[in-house]
């Protein structure tokens, strides 16, 4: 069986159905990974035995003629900044290379309840640092669509796996990005809900008030059953939020004919790369033929959000990281003579060179006498910027942007120049600052068939609005 | 004559090279900095257990253990403890304050941060009262009954909450001469960090501080005060400047000093040395010391860590705490009356002196039996009487401080009901009280195990005596009928004498009167 072009739906009925079973799914699927992921390089870690045994579950279940729950037997990749009790967990590092958590991340947790079948976590940027993949300690991801270039990052593998078809669906996490750029760049449906919308617990942190956790799917339905299955207040995450959650899938149904679509031409500036503009605009220009309005909205201060983010992000990440310290589960260098020299040499060979260059970065702008002038200079950019949003939103439901100014580039083009790389986070970087959802689905290709995503951002908790939108350009399209 | 006049001079001590003179020229200034462990059942953000003494790293989870993912909860009876205590101290409880990564690397704090309060606090703005006396005299001295005390006020800057680190095991392990363990159940502890104003201005005073913040804080019940398992720490702020200047002097930090005692020598050392290192010419460095107690002395703890730079930044994964006015109140419902006022009241309430005042607040439970006793007794004042008048004097003589006095204070309430109604004498309850000292026991005890005794009210047989005692003692009879009437308490004290105490001595006056006519 080719697991192609299967969504959640699709299995979940073809195992209750018994014209499939889960563990058929599981096992087709790693027969993909072991013939395509040699090349691809999108898996750290398979748990065959644990998604065998889930697999049995729901084939059991559905042998009993029981419902099956809404993920039932569906191959799922976690991106591996997310804690798997009893399964390595590494966060594309050395530093974690041998570090089998204790515990299970909610979002993890969340998606099993509801019967998914984990195959095993995912390639990934170390610590989440990156928009290419190449700052994996392991590996880089190719792109499955052309393997000589980037899957984007920092959930790059994620993104790979659904995109060659070895997962139906994908958790991602996305600080500056990291969702919807690799989405963008493989073709495939990545979903930023709001921050607080997901629980963080069991996410290994980045930058702890930028994270988020979400899916990375073939089509906007199976992100919107995915949100419904991982979102809701936490008890162990302090800032996962008591919003209610609404039935996204119910949600799609609803015409989006009358939405008000805001265009900031903050997005489509000098540096947007030709044919992704031509196809964003068109893409416009569908979705306003779908019934929506259009209308110009502001926000002057995405100028500033590529520098306001790379203080915030890296500050808190200097702190995030302290605890990688050769003490306990982490990498400690041999033969070390003095705890400072523990210290020094765990995390010198422990960390890559992004992660270090974040470090220095981040903890500078938290030191007195800088601490005014970056970091809290940083955060009240960040409230502008937010409040950009606030004031664009009460005149339009959602804004529509590219989501990456090209589409996916070569390996090594830009790992010489962190500058130009940390650009290429320049449209998605406002959304995470903001805390509001976003969403990329695929709108068209290049010339050399490389994808190309359309951006939605809506309101706070409002990703109800941005699915539907998503959904509509995904039918017509 | 040579060897007698040197006996009289005090051999040159140079461990204290403190001079009077000095002293008057040089002014200390003292803050101090209190961390005090909450005595909430779990862990201030994860729901460990905060049992001291369990075995090493039982009391742990991901989120102590800085496992990576792991999220801090806030402990809402940690901030109801810590609120609690801020009230007692005076303080204005913030309704939003904000928790605070304190950055630096240590092997037993697992995150790399500890998770404390900065810019924003729990509460600041408390003081509290300290009796010192008008000469600066020692705190156990100023103890004692009717020197002239003064209330003095020391601010208090600000209490914060947060989690404690572990604890790094030097020895005690077949291997320790190459490594040293780690302990983490006390990681994530729950503290409250009291910091004084530099109000203080002894080293005496330092000590009266400490005994009445430890006071208040074992009276609000939020802590157990225990120095000995940690849960109470201080760390001395000190510097010295010449009498009258304003500016503060170069100050050194006392850091790991395990005693009240030791703080308050620790500090004497430190402010001769200051002073003794100015009038050398020299300059005070601003360092951390060390005090060490075998040898009276600090020491500068020259290491790199003095340098830190704490990168303090707001915790991103916790939301402001918020305390507002309704909680407050509820809180404000659970605050105890504090030793001061409860002292206060009852030199009104029961007549007790200051000092006694002091003795039965010692500790809460003690004013709480005291006060129960007191209320349930035929006649309060006579309990606190008696407390003071026969209680006190027994236990001084013993070297037994209250809280071990064999007689509780329902026993002295029993007592005192006893005298009350008439059925023992004074004399009868101070017999009884020697029994109960010397057989260590309650006074209830003694006085079953005597066979429940009475003093006699019976007439007849108190004329018989007085009879006998008049006809034995011709010449004193003569005396008080020629007028000497003070011959009335010697006949007295012989009837009281010949009924072995248990006579009535009201009656036996009123009798004896009579009789004399
Ligand atoms: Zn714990």
């Amino acid at each position: 069986m080719i697991p192609d072009s299967l969504t959640i739906d699709s299995v979940r009925s073809s195992i209750q159905e018994r014209t499939t079973t889960a563990l058929a799914l599981a096992e087709a699927h790693y027969a993909r990974i072991q013939k395509e992921d040699g090349e691809i390089g999108a898996y750290l870690t398979l748990c065959k035995e644990r998604a065998l045994e889930q697999a049995d579950r729901i084939d059991r279940m559905a042998a009993e003629g029981k419902p099956l729950p809404p993920l039932a037997g569906v191959p799922v990749a976690i991106k591996d900044v997310m804690s798997t009790c009893g399964v390595r967990t590494t966060a594309g590092s050395k530093s974690l290379a041998h570090y089998i958590p204790p515990y299970d991340c909610t979002a993890v947790a969340h998606m099993e309840a509801a019967g998914a079948v984990v195959l095993g976590k995912t390639n990934c940027d170390e610590f989440a640092m990156g928009s290419s993949n190449e700052n994996s300690a392991f590996k880089p991801v190719r792109n499955p669509r052309d393997l000589s270039r980037v899957p984007g990052g920092s959930s790059g593998g994620s993104a790979a796996a659904v995109a060659a078809d070895m997962a139906v669906v994908a958790l991602g996490s996305d600080t500056g990005g990291s969702i919807r750029q690799p989405a963008s760049f493989c073709g495939v449906v990545g979903l930023m809900p709001t921050y607080g919308r997901v629980s963080r617990y069991g996410l290994i942190a980045f930058a702890s008030s930028l994270d988020h956790i979400g899916p990375l799917t073939r089509t906007v339905k199976d992100a919107a059953i995915v949100l419904r299955t991982i979102a809701g207040r936490d008890p162990v995450d302090s800032t996962s939020a008591d919003v209610p959650v609404p039935d996204y899938v119910a949600e799609l149904k609803k015409p989006i004919r009358g939405l008000k679509l805001g265009i900031a031409k903050e997005y489509f500036s000098d540096g947007l790369d030709d044919e992704v503009r031509h196809s964003v605009e068109s893409a416009i220009d569908k979705v306003k033929s779908l019934g929506c309005e259009l209308a110009p909205v502001s926000l002057p201060h995405t100028p500033y959000s590529i520098p306001t983010y790379y203080l915030i992000a890296t500050a808190e990440a200097s702190s995030n990281l302290a605890r990688y310290d050769g003490v306990r589960y982490s990498y400690r260098a041999p033969g070390v003579k003095s705890l400072s020299e523990m210290y020094r040499r765990s995390r010198d060979e422990g960390f890559g060179a992004e992660v270090k260059r974040r470090i220095m970065l981040g903890t500078y702008a938290l030191s007195a006498g800088y601490y005014d002038a970056y970091y809290l200079k940083a955060q009240k950019v960040r409230t502008l910027l937010t409040r950009d949003f606030e004031e664009a939103f009460r005149k339009v439901d959602a804004i529509v942007t590219p989501t990456s100014p090209t589409a996916a580039f070569r390996l090594g083009e830009k790992s010489n120049d962190p500058l130009a790389m940390y650009l290429a986070d320049i449209y998605t970087v406002t959304a995470d600052l903001a805390g509001i959802p976003g969403i990329s689905i695929p709108c068209g290709e290049t010339k050399e068939k490389l994808p190309i995503g359309l951006q939605i951002l809506g309101k706070h908790f409002d990703e109800s609005t941005i699915l539907r939108v998503a959904n509509a350009y995904e039918k017509a399209a | 004559m040579g060897d007698r006049l040197v006996d009289s001079v005090e051999p040159y001590n140079p461990e204290m090279p403190t001079s009077v003179a000095h002293v008057t020229t040089y002014e200390p200034v003292i803050g101090l900095e209190v961390h005090v462990q909450l005595l909430t059942a779990s862990k201030i953000f994860c729901s460990c257990c905060t049992r001291f003494g369990a075995a090493p790293n039982t009391n742990v989870c991901p989120v102590c253990l800085g496992m990576p993912g792991a999220l801090p909860v806030l402990n809402r009876k940690a901030v109801e403890f810590a609120t609690l205590a801020a009230m007692a101290l005076n303080c204005r409880i913030h309704e939003t304050s904000i928790f605070a990564r304190k950055n630096y690397f240590y092997p037993d704090l697992p995150k790399g941060y500890q998770i404390s309060q900065y810019d924003k606090p729990l509460a600041e703005h408390g003081y509290i009262e300290v009796q010192a006396s008008k000469t600066d005299a020692g705190s156990e001295k100023l103890r004692t009954e009717n020197r002239e005390l003064r209330t003095r006020r020391i601010g208090i800057t600000r209490v914060h909450l947060e989690e404690d680190a572990g604890k790094s095991l030097h020895e005690g392990f077949p291997d320790s001469d190459e490594k040293t363990a780690i302990d983490l159940n006390r990681a994530g502890v729950p503290l409250i960090e009291i910091v004084s104003e530099p109000d203080i201005a002894t080293p005496d005073e330092a000590y009266e501080y400490l005994t009445r913040l430890k006071e208040i804080i074992l009276y609000t019940g939020v802590s157990d005060c225990n120095m000995e398992e940690g849960s109470l720490r201080c760390d001395a702020n000190v510097s010295v400047r010449p009498r009258g200047q304003k500016e503060l002097g170069t100050k050194a930090e006392i850091k790991n000093v395990n005693s009240f005692r030791f703080i308050r020598e620790a500090l004497v050392y430190e402010i001769a040395r200051q002073i003794e290192v100015i009038e050398g010419g020299g300059k005070i460095v601003q360092e951390t010391r060390l005090y060490n107690s075998h040898e009276g002395k600090t020491y500068s703890m020259r290491s790199k860590e003095q340098a830190h730079d704490y990168r303090y930044f707001p915790e991103p994964d916790l939301p402001p705490l918020v305390v507002d006015e309704k909680w407050k109140a509820e809180i404000a419902k659970t605050l105890p009356e504090l030793p001061e006022a409860r002292r206060a009241r009852f030199v009104r309430e029961f007549g007790v002196t200051e000092y006694d005042a002091q003795v039965l607040t010692v500790s809460k439970s003690l004013a709480d039996q005291f006060e129960a006793a007191a209320k349930a007794a035929k006649n309060p004042k006579r309990v606190a009487n008696l407390v003071q008048g026969e209680l006190m004097g027994r236990l001084k003589a013993r070297g037994a401080s209250i809280e071990q006095s064999p007689i509780s204070m329902k026993g002295v309430a029993a007592s005192a009901d006893l005298v009350e109604s008439g059925v023992i004498s004074g004399k009868m309850l101070k017999d009884l009280y020697d029994l109960s000292f010397e057989r260590d026991q309650d006074f209830p005890e003694v006085y079953e195990a005597e066979g429940r005794p009475q003093q006699s009210s019976d007439t007849s047989a108190l004329e018989k005596i007085i009879d006998e005692i008049l006809a034995a003692n011709p010449k004193q009879l003569e005396q008080y009928r020629a007028g000497k009437t003070t011959m009335l308490g010697f006949f007295v004290g012989q009837v009281m004498k010949a009924s072995k105490g248990h006579a009535n001595p009201q009656l036996v006056n009123e009798l004896l009167t009579k009789k004399l006519g």
